[in-house]
């Protein structure tokens, strides 16, 4: 723990230090595609949140400079499986970005679909003893949540207080400078596998960059494509990607659960290949241009022509009905929706006070896909797709990007994390100079 | 005829290629590492600025490092040069002098020794203006190249004030001191008063004043002599003297010119009128006098104490 708490703290370092020099990029590494974005800070606000709880210490404006999508490859299910392949997947992406800003860049942030994240509801609770909340005290709080075994080879991704609760006061979003006795938190936990961020790390190393944070997919896409109040009143973000469908739901502006299901667009498109018996590419084409989900009438008349040329004169001048088509993607978006439908309700989203579904990612533009989510899901479904942010070019506005946008609104405005906190005292190894200093410093 | 219901576009895709091998361009390790390379500020500016600038530098330092062209160059440079300075419009033709007497003019031709016509780039007009003032009958000069190649020379004369005459020769020194010409050059120079002595030349103006002191003695003074560098004797025709002191010596000859007013002093037998101490008008007789004077005072005497020389 105390080894991820040095680390996350290093790169949080490594996050400031960007934003000191003003460029920072971003980087989605999904399975399907693999985007860029190069952020430009305003030297206005360049001091990087304080110390403590950063969403607190004034945002930083920032605009996009530099932007470029490639084909992912060698990402599968959204971990990297060949490291070579995703690496100059990598350096397509940073080439072209650094050449639309005209600017070099040391340090990127990531964003992880897969590998397979788990939540953990944590709550710590302390005595405090000065009265007041301080700092210090949220740090201890924070530190006396007891950690669940998280299991063998998994690493913390986000650790985010969710929730402070005084006494009989609850909900409280900032405590410091609150008179009680008891503090407790309710802390969102995080964890996926490790070997998938020891790769990402070589990846991004072997490309001369420094990571400078790492964000869960699921909880970037939330951040740029659900609005202010459903992020409040409480909301699923469903990021549908080519290679896994996350989820992540909200309320109080905080994640408070995130899962990913390992199925996505990519799926649908080898099911038409299958189906039909054609090129993955040639199946992909055709999905996203008469691709649906809900068949009418209308689409029983509509013939696609299968070309293809392999000599053979009936297999080459095949067709078929959009309907037809429609009925081999329709199962599978079906089984990724009953599946995500099944995460929902494991993580007790019906409890919530409004229950918000909101679709987003590339595989979320298949016509119709509203009506059918909303069958499945429930009624308040809606597409969502990212925020409106300076300087993004139009062909990276639409729902495939809305983790990546999401991931330079996380870079600008971090939430508090566990490690934003300076670890208490007792938690310090003994004998450490630190803790000599920190008791001085306490007690003169 | 129209269908009523919207197609959406050709229903035929053309077929995609069938060797879909092809792998996706990515750029080689190197071609992204120099792009950023490329990009980083402190290494683009040295390649856009420093290169060139060096290779510039390079370049003429080479060019020039061959003696033979530098000199080439210089003589080229000065050739023009030349040939712009000696251009009709530069040239100094005439040279004028305003405001001096003729010899003074003599000598200040002599002392330019300009050989005239030459261009006006070659006069040092500073120089020129020094030799001129170092001429000892000149007290200030203005030199100044008019149009119509005039080089025009505006002399201030130093004039005459007293006649020096040293143990050497006799020369003519103006109101400062300076050494204006020998009494022999300027035979026209007109009355002016006389000194003598070491050092009078540092103290003309009182000499000037004593001399305007003294005019009552008119024709009857011969000069003035500066005794011991410190203090002044009124010298007369017939060889009389009056002794000044060092302080206000003008003021001890107006006492002693008042004496003579009222006893007519100096038309008596008297050598020497001694006014340097202050509290004590001191006379010397002629020998002649004092003889005199002794006679008459045995014939007191003895008429005091009787009839012992009868």
């Amino acid at each position: 723990m105390s080894i991820l708490y040095q680390s996350q703290r290093a790169m949080r370092a490594k996050r400031q230090d960007a934003m000191r020099r003003g460029v920072i990029a971003v980087l989605d590494i999904g399975t399907h595609k693999l985007s860029c974005l190069i952020l430009k800070f305003d030297q206005t606000n360049a001091s990087a949140p304080a110390e403590g709880i950063g969403a607190m210490a004034g945002q930083a404006n920032f605009r996009i400079i530099g932007a470029a999508t490639t084909r992912s490859r060698g990402v599968r299910f959204g971990e990297i499986d060949s490291v070579q392949e995703t690496e100059r997947a990598i350096r397509t992406a940073v080439q072209a970005a650094q050449k639309m800003a005209q600017v070099r860049v040391d340090h990127v942030i990531v964003a992880l679909a897969g590998a397979r994240p788990r939540s953990y509801g944590l709550d710590g609770e302390m005595t405090l003893t000065s009265g007041t909340v301080t700092d210090g005290c949220v740090a201890e709080v924070l530190a006396a949540c007891d950690v669940p075994d998280l299991g063998h080879g998994r690493e913390v991704l986000h650790a985010q207080p969710v929730n402070f609760s005084l006494d009989h006061r609850t909900g409280l979003t900032d405590p410091r400078g609150h008179v009680g006795n008891r503090l407790s938190v309710d802390m969102h936990l995080l964890t996926i596998e490790a070997h998938a961020i020891e790769t990402l790390l070589h990846c991004v190393k072997r490309c001369d960059l420094e990571l400078a944070g790492l964000a869960s997919a699921p909880y970037v896409a939330g951040v740029s494509s659900l609005v202010e109040d459903e992020q409040e009143l409480g909301a699923a973000c469903i990021d549908m990607g080519g290679g896994t469908t996350s989820l992540s739901i909200f309320i109080k502006k905080h994640m408070i659960y995130a899962d990913t299901v390992r199925m996505g667009g990519d799926h649908v498109t080898g099911d038409i290949s299958q189906g039909l018996q054609i090129p993955m590419n040639h199946a992909e084409r055709i999905k996203t241009r008469f691709g649906g989900v809900m068949a009418t009438g209308m689409d029983d008349r509509e013939i696609i022509e299968l070309e293809s040329e392999t000599g053979d004169w009936h297999h080459d001048r095949r067709t078929v009905t959009r309907a037809e088509l429609i009925g081999v993607m329709r199962p599978r978006v079906e089984e990724i929706l009953e599946e995500v439908r099944g995460r929902l309700e494991a993580a007790g989203f019906e409890h919530l006070p409004s229950q918000r579904i909101v679709l987003t990612g590339g595989a979320s533009q298949i016509p119709g896909l509203d009506g059918l989510a909303s069958r499945i899901l429930g009624n308040q479904v809606r597409l969502g797709r990212p925020l409106r942010v300076q300087g993004l070019p139009q062909s990276t506005c639409g729902p495939a990007f809305s983790s990546c946008v999401g991931l330079a609104l996380f870079a600008a405005y971090p939430q508090d994390e566990w490690w934003d906190f300076e670890t208490p005292a007792d938690r310090l190894p003994s004998r450490s100079l630190k803790r000599a200093v920190k008791w001085f410093r306490d007690n003169w | 005829m129209r269908p009523l219901i919207a197609r959406r576009g050709p229903t035929r895709l053309p077929a995609p290629p069938v060797h879909e091998a092809h792998r996706d361009p990515a750029p080689s390790i190197w071609s992204y590492r120099v792009q950023r390379l490329w990009l980083t500020p402190l290494f683009h500016k040295l390649l856009r600025v420093g290169v060139p600038s060096f290779a510039t530098v390079f370049l003429v330092g080479l060019y020039f490092a061959d003696e033979a062209r530098r000199t080439a160059i210089w003589d080229g440079a000065q050739e023009i040069r030349r040939e712009i300075e000696s251009r009709p419009e530069f040239r100094v033709n005439v040279l004028g002098v305003d405001g001096a007497s003729d010899p003074v003019i003599e000598a200040i031709r002599g002392a330019l020794a300009l050989d005239l016509p030459m261009s006006s780039f070659d006069l040092d007009l500073a120089a020129l203006r020094q030799r001129v003032e170092a001429l000892p009958a000149v007290a200030s000069a203005d030199l100044r190249i008019q149009s119509g190649g005039y080089l025009a020379v505006r002399v201030t004369e130093r004039v005459p004030a007293l006649i020096w005459q040293t143990r050497d020769d006799t020369q003519l020194i103006d109101a400062e001191g300076h050494f204006v010409a020998g009494l022999a050059d300027r035979p026209d120079h007109g009355p002016l008063p006389a000194v003598a002595g070491d050092g009078a030349d540092r103290v003309v103006g009182e000499a000037l004043a004593l001399h305007a002191a003294a005019a009552p003695l008119g024709d009857r003074l011969l000069g003035l002599v500066r005794m011991g560098e410190r203090r002044w004797d009124v010298v007369l025709t017939d060889g009389r003297r009056i002794l000044l002191p060092e302080a206000s010596p003008v003021q001890a000859l107006d006492r002693a010119l008042a004496l003579n007013d009222a006893t007519d002093i100096l038309g008596r037998d008297v050598l020497r009128l001694d006014l340097r101490n202050p509290d004590r008008l001191t006379v010397q007789l002629t020998p002649h006098a004092m003889e005199e004077l002794r006679r008459l005072r045995a014939l007191e005497h003895d008429t005091r104490t009787g009839e012992q020389s009868g």
